[in-house]
């Protein structure tokens, strides 16, 4: 069965990956608006950026945010100059890290539904007194509403399976940064399959539902549209 | 009068669209030529759709741009109508419809949402989603929601294009509805002479982004150095008004400067303004007012212009009191009754169709 430790990981891990999730939408949409719009030559650059965590392996961006937000890195230093805990081994310093690992699993999907949507219904907006702030809330996010669903829990159930950065810069501290991944690997670690396959299964089942859910619902939207 | 003044030099890949014009703001206005030549750019430039440094833009009392003035697309009191219907897909039709209408002050507000879906004749789609409509009937709901932002000046970009035959013949009559009962100036790009000839007052020809003529649109159909002179489809356009009816022959009387045509009867009353449409190809000349002829409308003429049309054939205009026709003829005939301009000549005209 499940522990309390165990409960625990789950707690934070889904605490973890809601927090990351609301952060990449809020910063994610307007890094997705600005590539879907941009005729900058250069933009491939950001996209490439963008792109990075879809093929480094975890422990490097791992490896490089614990320099970064390291007491001696830059970022670590600049907090401590503000007057911050330093963020390496804390929740908040999950939060930065999962930021980066799951960034393009909510920028592509935002990208891709700005730019489908096209420039048409924005300038027909226009010629309907709608100025650019109103254009976006009024029929750019409705239009895209499907990207927003993918682009949410595919950063969601990301930051769920989300290991080596944890590993790295999070450690494994129970009730403060340990997470349902590493508990896994514990129990497996300790021969406790018992509890590896509870906490697997369920992660398992879980992800599957959510995507069902996006591809379910994704699908009747794009009967209505065309 | 109040008109609209407009300057712009617009750099584009495959041509540079460079015009200077000023028009009355009132009427239909076409903006005509061959496609690829500058219509839709110049339209979008009205409308703050395009980027156009250099430009200068008076429509009115009111400046919209110069220099480094330049009020943005949402702030002209513009109606914009794409080529295709581009409605909100996930907005139903009356919701489209007041998208811009609930986004003008109400002191603005001159046409309502009621008399915009009636000039349209939609209101059996209300509640639809767009994707359930025909394209004819997007296109309307598009006019529209375009006619209930109450706009200064209607923009309207080929909006019969994507249309096939059958659904421009639906859509037309409403257009011409606006023509006559709201009185706002319609700038309409069109590379069709007949829906030009059906709507336009005056006609703005563009080719290779230059404006190349711009006046009446009775007098640059009929300017012979323009290709829309030429041609099968060469017609001219009259404007005449019913006179009276001949309830024995069931005909209608319509007169004009040169004298009245006669017509199957109209369910018209007396004085209804009319536009009458004659193709040159159905216009034949003879010296002499011929009797023993079954064409009834035979006009005393003077010829202005002939040029060649083909090697057998020679476009004339001529003159019908205020009233400019074209006929075409062949070679020979203008050479056995030795046309020349000043001639006097009698005009029998074969057919004629009423527009409006």
């Amino acid at each position: 069965m499940i522990s309390s430790t165990d409960l625990t990981a789950l707690l934070i891990t889904f605490k973890l990956a809601a927090i990351t999730t609301l952060v990449l939408l809020l910063l994610g949409t307007p890094l997705a608006w600005w590539l879907s719009r941009s005729r900058w030559r250069y933009k491939f650059l950001i996209e490439a950026v963008v792109a990075l965590p879809l093929i480094l392996p975890p422990t490097v961006l791992g490896f490089y945010l614990l320099v970064m937000i390291g007491p001696h890195g830059p970022l670590g230093q600049l907090s401590a100059m503000a007057g911050f805990q330093p963020l390496a081994f804390t929740f908040t310093g999950l939060v930065v890290g999962s930021v980066f690992y799951s960034l393009p699993f909510v920028v592509q999907p935002l990208q891709g539904a700005f730019t489908a949507i096209g420039q048409r219904p924005l300038e027909v907006a226009a010629t309907l007194r709608a100025s650019p702030l109103d254009r976006f809330l009024t029929v750019v996010m409705p239009l895209a509403r499907p990207g927003f669903l993918t682009a949410a829990v595919l950063g969601f159930a990301h930051t769920v399976g989300e290991f080596g950065v944890v590993l790295m810069i999070g450690g494994n501290i129970p009730g403060e940064t340990q997470v349902l991944s590493i508990a896994i690997y514990d129990h497996v670690e300790m021969l406790e399959y018992g509890q590896a396959h509870w906490l697997s299964g369920g992660l398992l089942l879980l992800s599957f539902l959510l995507l069902i859910t996006v591809y379910g619902i994704n699908r009747r939207f794009s009967v209505v549209q065309p | 009068m109040s008109t609209i003044e407009a300057r712009f030099k617009i750099q584009r890949e495959s041509f540079t669209l460079d015009v200077d014009f000023t028009i009355p703001t009132r009427g239909v206005t076409a903006l005509f030529g061959p496609s690829g030549c500058g219509k839709t750019t110049l339209l979008r430039a009205i409308a703050g759709l395009e980027a156009t440094p250099h430009g200068y833009l008076r429509v009115g009392d009111a400046i919209w741009q110069q220099q480094t003035h330049f009020i943005p697309p949402h702030q002209r009191p513009v109606g914009y109508v794409f080529q295709e219907p581009s409605l909100f897909a996930h907005l139903n039709v009356l919701n489209n419809l007041k998208y811009g209408q609930k986004r003008i002050p109400v002191a603005e507000q001159r046409i309502s949402l009621d008399h915009a879906i009636n000039l349209l004749g939609i209101e059996h789609l209300l509640m639809r989603s767009p994707a359930q409509l025909s394209g004819g009937e997007q296109q309307r709901v598009a006019i529209a929601r375009a006619l209930a932002v109450s706009p200064h000046i209607l923009l309207m970009d080929e909006p019969l294009s994507a249309l096939d035959h059958q659904r421009k013949q639906e859509i037309l009559p409403y257009l011409e509805s606006l023509h006559d009962e709201l009185n706002i100036p319609l700038l309409y790009v069109s590379h069709s002479p007949e829906e030009v000839a059906r709507l336009a007052d005056q006609l703005i020809y563009l080719e290779g982004g230059k404006i190349t003529a711009s006046a009446p649109v009775e007098q640059i159909l009929t300017q012979l150095d323009l290709p829309l002179a030429h041609g099968d489809e060469a017609k001219a356009l009259i404007h005449a008004q019913v006179s009276h009816h001949d309830d024995h022959y069931k005909l209608t009387h319509l007169s004009f400067s040169g004298g009245a045509f006669a017509v199957a009867q109209k369910q018209f009353a007396i004085g209804h303004p009319v536009r009458l449409q004659v193709a040159a190809r159905d216009v034949s000349l003879t010296l002499e007012r011929q009797s023993g002829t079954s064409i009834l409308n035979i006009f005393p003429a003077t010829i202005e212009e002939i040029v060649d049309e083909s090697p057998s054939q020679k476009m004339v205009r001529i003159r019908v009191g205020d009233a400019i026709l074209l006929s075409r003829i062949t070679r020979k005939s203008a050479s056995q009754l030795r046309l020349t301009p000043g001639k006097a000549v009698y005009a029998q005209i074969k057919s004629v169709a009423l527009l409006s």
